[in-house]
């Protein structure tokens, strides 16, 4: 129950966020990230954005797994 | 999908694999707190991968799973009531509580809709202004400043029909009451991913810190389980016990602070029962005085006999990872995902779903 998708941000209006989930286009709240930027990705928990996702961050961590002999 | 299939290469899934069974000089068992981690690892055959010194232990990360049997016949005698409509996460619908579930008060006629988001459940209430509407509340800190953000709203936009039944619980406490218990071994914990993601890892301190027990937070994509796994069998070998951060593309140490200001706008701490694992201090989270004319139990005060669960289903020893779903003797024979005695088969989380849906051979 604690599921979280990775979604796009297309477009900001206040709170809301349109957002592009697996291809699918929902409405998520967004009060709860600061600074969030169309194009940003973040994980919707039951219609609400929870954190962003670190795109370097991402990077970093499939870089130490590609490494890893 | 991004942040889904590069997390899911197999190659890297062997390579890491062959690094695990580096650690062959000792036994591990490692507990994956959260429901979410305990599909992926089943649904991907995780397991099955593992060499024979690393035990996967299901812990009780899975919300419905721990609700109580008397928190699951409220809310049956809430939806009771003719004045009421309840909305809740799916999950809940097929819980047997003492004599009925939601699914079958449905049937009788209950007012009882499945919603994906609590802000689907304030705008059932400003629809249905002669009606009361419950919300059942669900789950841990990861959905918690959800709640916590609708009920805000509801007091911005004086939505007065709208109610929630908090059942809230938190993860570390429950960590805490399992190494307190002493009931099964654990050398290592998989921490959940989106949990972490508000209460953050330094959360998780005290259990590394007090109990010596290593832990690292894991996104839940097949690569990130086994690196988790593979980050705490070097902890273990190294004898360190910290928190790491295996999904740091997403989790903080500090957490979501606008995540966590909400929470504690709303909600205290309070003593809660947890299905299996009894009553856990501070482990609850009920409304704060100031929010209490939103709480449905106060409002429609729930009555109940007393409740009682099937004494044969195994569900709290599975909870708390002392008994695997195969030595329960309802499992299969006669409880199903179609015919459900205990939440575990109910919750698409539960472990003796997975076991059921995707178990095959594993004992």
């Amino acid at each position: 129950m604690c599921l979280a998708i990775p979604a796009k941000i297309l477009k900001i209006e206040n709170n809301l966020a349109q957002v592009d989930m697996a291809g699918v286009k929902r409405q998520a709240d967004i009060r709860m990230i600061s600074n969030i930027k169309v194009g940003e990705y973040v994980l919707i928990h039951a219609g609400f954005a929870i954190e962003k996702i670190g795109e370097k961050e991402a990077e970093e961590t499939l870089q130490l797994l590609r490494e890893m002999v | 999908m991004k942040f889904v299939d590069e997390f899911r290469d197999r190659v890297i899934a062997e390579r890491i694999i062959k690094k695990i069974e580096g650690f062959a000089s000792f036994k591990a068992n490692l507990m994956e707190v959260c429901g979410t981690h305990t599909m992926v690892i089943f649904k991907q055959g995780l397991k099955g991968m593992l060499p024979k010194n690393v035990n996967l232990l299901s812990g009780p990360g899975c919300p419905v799973c721990v609700t109580s049997q008397e928190d699951i016949d409220k809310a049956i005698a809430l939806a009771r009531d003719k004045k009421v409509i309840i909305t809740t996460f799916g999950d809940m619908m097929r819980v047997p509580g003492t004599d009925s579930s939601l699914e079958e008060e449905k049937g009788n006629g209950a007012d009882v809709r499945v919603i994906y988001s609590p802000s689907e459940a304030l705008k059932i209430a400003k629809q249905n202004s002669a009606k009361s509407v419950i919300f059942l509340a669900v789950g841990f800190e990861t959905t918690s400043p959800l709640i916590a953000a609708s009920l805000l709203d509801a007091r911005k936009e004086k939505i007065e029909n709208f109610y929630i039944f908090s059942s809230h619980k938190l993860i570390p406490p429950a960590m805490k009451a399992l190494l307190d218990s002493k009931e099964v071994k654990i050398d290592g914990f998989i921490c959940p991913g989106h949990v972490s993601v508000i209460i953050g890892g330094n959360a998780y301190r005290f259990i590394a810190e007090k109990y010596n027990a290593p832990c690292v937070i894991t996104g839940f994509e097949p690569l990130d389980v086994l690196q988790s796994i593979h980050m705490l069998l070097k902890q273990i070998e190294e004898n360190r016990a910290e928190v790491e951060i295996e999904y740091f593309r997403a989790v903080h140490p500090q957490g979501n602070r606008i995540a966590q200001e909400l929470i504690s706008e709303v909600f205290e701490p309070c003593d809660v029962r947890w299905r299996g694992l009894g009553t856990i201090p501070k482990s609850g989270q009920k409304l704060k005085k100031e929010f209490s004319d939103f709480d449905a139990e106060k409002e429609f005060r729930p009555k109940i006999k007393k409740s009682k669960e099937n004494p044969d289903c195994a569900c709290g020893e599975v909870l708390r990872g002392v008994k695997r779903p195969t030595q329960c003797k309802l499992f299969r024979r006669i409880c199903n995902p179609e015919k459900p005695y205990g939440p575990c088969m109910v919750s698409s989380e539960g472990t003796c779903a997975a076991y059921y849906k995707y178990g095959g051979g594993l004992a």
